[in-house]
């Protein structure tokens, strides 16, 4: 609870009449001027989260803490906080300036000093010009530039974004992401960011929450969650990766394809069941004699920057390789990796016991 | 599915008739038969004495009077349905509120004049109670009270429907926005609500007001002779002094005055409740 701390979740479940338990007992600390991104699947419960957060519900139970204050009773109109709504919900019957100075107005500032900062919000998201516009008459992207003015020129401690760009085509999705991150920066604010794109998670976050059925699964850096997935799920939900039951043998010795590799991770204990991933782009193709398994290539995908290789090793299980260079389907071919791609995942290790196995071994690589 | 009708539409006309048929004949003769009579005396001499006649200060009295009763029933009947419109789209079974709501209009509307003649009769419930309670018994009938009374009554289905419409319709995810910019429930209601469901209270007004303007079996039964309108003027030319000349020209006037309310409370095309990208 440093002093740097501007949003707190103490135990907070959520739940919904018909819909049962949508956040499950959810604590969590988010740090002042940090962008930050709730990954997860469809109906895990991000929304709600930032729900939560703005003040449009109240948890069932649990606290919630703005800039240390239990917040769980404040209405929506009486927190700091200022909202991109998922369908952006500009007000149809203002045009743009009138929605950019919505908050202001409520707030009764004088007509110049609206004027100066409604201005000064559209330049900032690159829409001067368009004041008079009606809302209709603006594209998917430029109302989502106008939904972020409306929300900035409150200057709120902290702004939520609902898969802001989700409406978005690629190009232009791609692009948003550089602004919005490079805005969070420039305005030195809190971004509580929702994407259930795990690409826009890892390119934009400094720390990422992944959640699954109304959890946080973990919590970590891009890097951290990319590299040291805690379990199956976040592997899998993280970028593409190949996952297959394996055996600890004892520190840093793990049996998986009917062979013993080396590999960085310890703490469990001898011969625990777990799991090990490694990512394709980790996987190498190679001569047999060279390779450390050997597998039958099933089918390749040109991908543009890539080739997508799936193969199959003689005990059946499934790698997929990423590779610049073509292979033959059908052929044999070793695979080499490095006993660094290896990753090692306790079965059902909860995040604190994850957190706690690295910290009294310190693996590799693994800094915090 | 939208190119197609506008192909049935433009290459087969035919589906077209009936539609025609019945403008032409329930809306374009009637008027235009109206008109035609407008233009002779009770003897059936061609003339404009009827018109010379209605800006006389009888019937600009009449108009006025009517346009006031007008007013009043419109303005009560939106107080009323307002809010229950708005409490409507709160409630967890709205249609079924609306539907018990609206099912009254469906009742035909002498037997609810009558109802009420009962009711408010000087020894009707309305007078009971009021006796129970140690007062002494009133003409309620026959009175202006009585006639807005019961004509609200009748009315309000028409005003809440409209407006329960538009009130619904309205995105949530905008009230939340509201909210979220630092508005009060009130702030919210008076700068988006409000603005985004003006579609149907101006629907509500036409449809109160434009017939409110013609009522006549209600001013009949409810306000005796107390109340004259427009629409008792129309009724006493044709049935009592067998005037149509007259009668006809009232009802070009009141034609008039229904195409220039709906002129002012008309939607100007688009929504604008928020869901319609
Ligand atoms: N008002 C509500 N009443 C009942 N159930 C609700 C309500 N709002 C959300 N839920 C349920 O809560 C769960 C989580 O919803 P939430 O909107 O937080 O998901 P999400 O992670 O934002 O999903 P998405 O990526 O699809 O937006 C869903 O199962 C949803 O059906
Ligand atoms: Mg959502």
């Amino acid at each position: 609870m440093s002093g740097n701390s501007i949003i707190r979740f103490e135990n907070v479940t959520q739940k919904y009449e018909g819909a049962g338990t949508v956040l499950n007992n959810v604590s969590f600390e988010l740090q002042r001027s940090k962008f930050y991104t709730l990954l997860g699947p469809s109906g895990c419960g991000k929304t709600t989260i930032l729900r939560l957060i703005a003040g449009f519900i109240k948890p069932t139970m649990g606290d919630i803490y703005i800039e240390g204050e239990i917040v769980n009773d404040f209405p929506a109109n009486e927190r700091q906080v200022n909202t991109v709504f998922q369908d952006y919900a500009l007000f149809p019957h203002l045009n743009v300036f009138e929605n950019v100075a919505f908050g202001l107005r409520i707030k009764k500032l004088k007509g110049a000093e609206i004027e100066l900062r409604v201005m000064e919000a559209l330049d900032f998201v690159n829409l001067p010009g368009y004041e008079k516009r009606k809302i209709d008459e603006m594209s998917g992207g430029q109302r989502q530039r106008v939904a972020i003015a409306r929300a900035i020129v409150n200057d709120p401690e902290v702004i939520l974004l609902d898969e802001p760009l989700s409406a978005l085509d690629l190009k232009l999705r791609t692009e948003m992401q550089y602004e919005l991150r490079d805005l969070q920066q420039r305005l030195g604010k809190t971004f509580i960011f929702v994407t259930h794109d795990q690409e826009e998670a890892l390119a934009m976050s400094d720390e990422i929450f992944v959640m699954q059925a109304g959890e946080i699964q973990q919590s970590g850096t891009p890097m951290d969650i990319y590299d040291e997935p805690i379990n199956r799920f976040v592997a899998d939900f993280i970028g593409e990766s190949n996952i297959v039951d394996a055996l600890m043998i004892d520190d840093y010795r793990v049996r998986f394809a009917n062979q013993e590799f080396e590999c960085v991770d310890k703490g469990f204990n001898k011969n625990e069941k777990v799991e090990i991933v490694i990512r394709p782009e980790d996987l190498h193709i190679t001569r047999i004699d060279r390779g450390q398994i050997t597998v039958t290539v099933n089918s390749q995908l040109f991908r543009g920057v890539h080739f997508e290789i799936s193969t199959v090793d003689e005990v059946g299980n499934e790698w997929l390789v990423h590779s610049t260079k073509k292979v033959e389907v059908g052929s044999r071919v070793g695979l080499d990796f490095e006993a660094e791609a290896i990753h090692v995942m306790g079965l059902n290790e909860s995040e604190e016991a994850f957190d706690a196995r690295l910290e009294a071994y310190g693996a590799a690589g693994y800094e915090k | 599915m939208e190119r197609q009708a506008m192909k049935s539409n433009s290459t087969n006309p035919f589906y077209l008739v009936p539609y025609y048929l019945w403008i032409i004949l329930f809306v374009i003769t009637p008027i235009a038969l109206v008109t035609y009579f407008s233009f002779f005396d009770i003897s059936g001499n061609l003339t404009l004495d009827n018109y010379r006649n209605f800006f006389s200060s009888v019937y600009l009295r009449l108009t006025l009077s009517s346009f006031w009763y007008a007013f009043l029933i419109t303005l009560i009947s939106l107080l009323v349905a307002y809010p229950t419109a708005y409490w409507l789209t709160k409630t967890k079974h709205k249609n079924l509120w609306l539907l018990l709501i609206i099912i009254p209009s469906w009742i035909n509307l002498l037997l609810k004049a009558y109802a009420f003649i009962g009711i408010f009769g000087l020894y009707g419930p309305a007078n009971n109670l009021l006796a129970s309670i140690g007062s002494e018994r009133l003409q309620i009938l026959f009175t202006d009270f009585s006639f807005i009374f019961v004509s609200v009554y009748i009315f309000i289905p028409f005003m809440v429907l409209p407006i329960f419409n538009s009130l619904d319709r309205i995105n949530p995810a905008l009230i939340d926005a509201s909210r979220d910019l630092g508005a009060s429930s009130w702030t919210t209601f008076t700068r988006v609500i409000f603005p985004l469901a003006i579609n149907g209270v101006k629907a509500g007004i036409q449809v109160v007001f434009i017939p409110a303007l013609s009522l006549f079996v209600i001013t009949r039964l409810i306000a005796g002779n107390k109340v004259i309108t427009l629409g008792t003027a129309i009724e006493q030319q044709f049935l009592v002094t067998q005037n149509w000349g007259m009668g006809s020209t009232i009802a070009v006037f009141l034609i008039l005055f229904m195409i220039i309310i709906m002129m002012i409370t008309g939607e100007k095309g688009g929504t604008l409740n928020g869901k319609v990208k």
